[in-house]
């Protein structure tokens, strides 16, 4: 179950560590990935240690930040692959903490643009040919603080939440055509970021998480390659919550 | 039939997946050849990309038949 070959998936931020773990998981089910990321040279090491030959694997960089740039990613990631995207994953994004009364324009201006403008007009990119082609798989990767909110991050979890609206329409839109567009949301998840909590910090954020533990971006992986999976036809609109538990909405 | 109404019809055609024949000018694209909206958007799309014009989404709207495509797209191109 759960195969994907002869499948083209194109993952956004995969030069991170969860965007790593998705493109690692779709090769290992079949499918053919392209990587794309801001910074080459770790997507180069990230293809060559999901595939030492190079197979099935492109390294496409962009810099989402630029609004011409969505076009142009999935039009170089079809040539890299020599097909047409069956998948995508929008998982590149970026944080601009800070309380909202100190907020910058700034940065309120560059999340939007980045985790929500960028994969609205990724998804608008490959909707073209999906909805022709009667076939396609959208998951973006939203966060936990989209459905909860979380103070420091009103632009981040403004993004994330709006990406969920989105992904919601989207999915009425291109339903007939057979593609779907799902949310998966992840909790925390264990990183270098959080590699650096104190012990108390630690407790405290783990005590707020039934299932005990971090995720890793394994977790989030898995559950990406199940929404893209011919088996998850009849899913589509949804968020899938993946956090341990720590928000049950 | 002026090239243009040629090359429409098969475009609505290849789209749609109908009979050239039900391609009559004065066929409803949602009534008579069981187009839905996402149809016709990308119809539209489909037009402006086959003859380089540009419709806006109020003249899109108006789009319903076969004709209005081609008087459309005929309107445009001699302007």
């Amino acid at each position: 179950m759960f195969r994907l070959d002869g499948k083209t998936a194109l993952v956004t931020g995969a030069s991170g560590g969860i965007g790593a773990a998705i493109a690692r998981t779709l090769h290992a089910q079949g499918a053919r990935v392209v990587l794309s990321g801001t910074r080459e040279a770790v997507l180069a090491a990230v293809a060559g240690e999901i595939a030492p030959d190079g197979e099935r694997v492109h390294v496409c960089p962009a810099d989402l930040s630029d609004p011409a740039a969505a076009d142009a990613l999935v039009s170089a990631a079809e040539v890299a692959a020599g097909a047409p995207l069956d998948i995508l994953v929008n998982n590149a994004g970026l944080t601009r903490d800070g309380l909202a009364i100190r907020m910058k324009d700034e940065d309120w201006n560059r999340v939007m643009e980045v985790d929500l403008a960028a994969p609205f007009r990724l998804c608008r990119a490959v909707l073209k040919g999906m909805l022709r082609r009667r076939a396609g798989r959208i998951v973006s990767i939203a966060s936990i603080v989209g459905v909860t909110g979380n103070a420091g991050q009103a632009n981040y979890a403004a993004a994330k939440a709006g990406m969920i609206g989105m992904s919601k329409s989207l999915a009425q839109e291109a339903g007939s055509r057979g593609v779907t567009v799902n949310v998966v949301a992840p909790g925390f998840i264990q990183t270098a970021m959080t590699d650096v909590l104190s012990d108390t910090q630690r407790e405290k954020l783990l005590g707020g998480i039934p299932l005990g533990r971090m995720g890793k971006p394994e977790d989030i992986a898995a559950s990406v390659a199940y929404l893209v999976s011919d088996e998850a036809g009849w899913i589509t609109g949804t968020t899938l919550n993946v956090n341990g538990g720590m928000a049950m909405p | 039939m002026s090239e243009i109404a040629d090359k429409v019809k098969k475009i609505v055609v290849e789209h749609l997946g109908v009979e050239e024949s039900k391609v009559t000018p004065e066929a409803s694209f949602i009534d008579d050849l069981g187009a839905d909206s996402l149809d016709t958007v990308e119809l539209v799309m489909a037009f402006e990309e086959a003859f380089s014009v540009e419709i806006p989404e109020d003249a899109a709207e108006k789009i319903a038949t076969v004709k209005d495509a081609i008087d459309y797209i005929e309107k445009q191109k001699a302007a």
